[in-house]
């Protein structure tokens, strides 16, 4: 099946996230994604990128990300690469929002919204590479396990 | 270069914060700085303007979810007005719409502190 490959590479600093978020809209854009669909990709890219910065690289900056926009006919796929502390979805609590606040929680809702706006999130690990990968079908009645 | 700016105004006793641009894990520092010096000059009542916001990831709505319980207990709030809808779309995906009041105009936000004023002084 024809595809195009797109890749951008990061440091990992909270202040390349807009640059994620631009590369991401324009290859949407090129792939003819209706607006709604491109900005549910820019959070989804943002949150992935957020969690690698924060959680498997601690807020070190030195470290890269790697990004890859895959288009395929009938998806787009983003595929998010790092080197650093693997993350374990197993162990991941869905976020309680009254309960975040009364602890007073800044954090831990990205994997959700993650969740809630692609059609497909999954987490491998491979070697010292941890890749996450995204799926959004054009076709909004394919099945997430399709 | 910070693509994020909060603008302060007063309104009687609420204090009006204009967010400008994104917000996102990046800047969200500098909205937690505009709550904290609102807290420190003891305006707890916060009305967000968001007409100018064009972007919200979760580390933006980590600010709101981290300091409404405190704000509450000082007997103020944070009230969330003239959103844009992409970025509603974005609160409304964690539900904050049952946690936070969220309206269509910062007038409308601003009446509700004023009822809520009127309805404390009867009680």
């Amino acid at each position: 099946m024809a595809q195009s490959v797109y890749k951008i590479t990061i440091p990992s600093s909270t202040r390349y996230l807009e640059d994620v978020r631009q590369f991401v809209e324009r290859h949407a854009r090129q792939a003819d994604l209706p607006a709604e669909v491109v900005e549910q990709l820019k959070v989804a890219v943002d949150e992935a990128c957020t969690n690698v910065i924060e959680h498997a690289y601690k807020g070190e900056g030195e470290h890269q990300i790697d990004v890859a926009v895959i288009v395929k006919p009938d998806r787009l796929t983003i595929r998010i690469r790092d080197e650093g502390e693997s993350f374990e979805p197993e162990r991941y609590e869905e976020p309680n929002i009254f309960e975040f606040a009364r602890r007073h929680k800044k954090g831990g809702f990205g994997v959700h919204i993650m969740r809630r706006l692609m059609d497909r999130v999954e987490y491998r690990t491979r070697g010292k590479v941890n890749e996450c990968s995204m799926t959004k079908y054009r076709n909004n009645n394919v099945k997430k396990d399709a | 270069m910070s693509n994020f700016s909060v603008g302060f105004r007063k309104n009687g006793d609420v204090q009006v914060l204009d967010l400008k641009g994104e917000l996102d894990a990046h800047t969200a520092s500098e909205l937690e700085a505009a709550i904290q010096r609102c807290q420190s000059e003891n305006h707890c009542k916060i009305v967000v303007n968001g007409e100018g916001l064009m972007y919200i990831s979760s580390a933006g709505l980590g600010v709101f979810m981290a300091y409404i319980e405190e704000l509450r207990e000082e007997g103020g709030d944070i009230k969330i007005a003239a959103l844009q809808p992409k970025v509603y779309n974005v609160f409304d995906l964690l539900g904050f719409p049952m946690l936070f009041d969220i309206v269509e105009t910062e007038e409308e936000a601003l009446a509700r502190f004023r009822k809520e004023k009127e309805e404390g002084a009867e009680g």
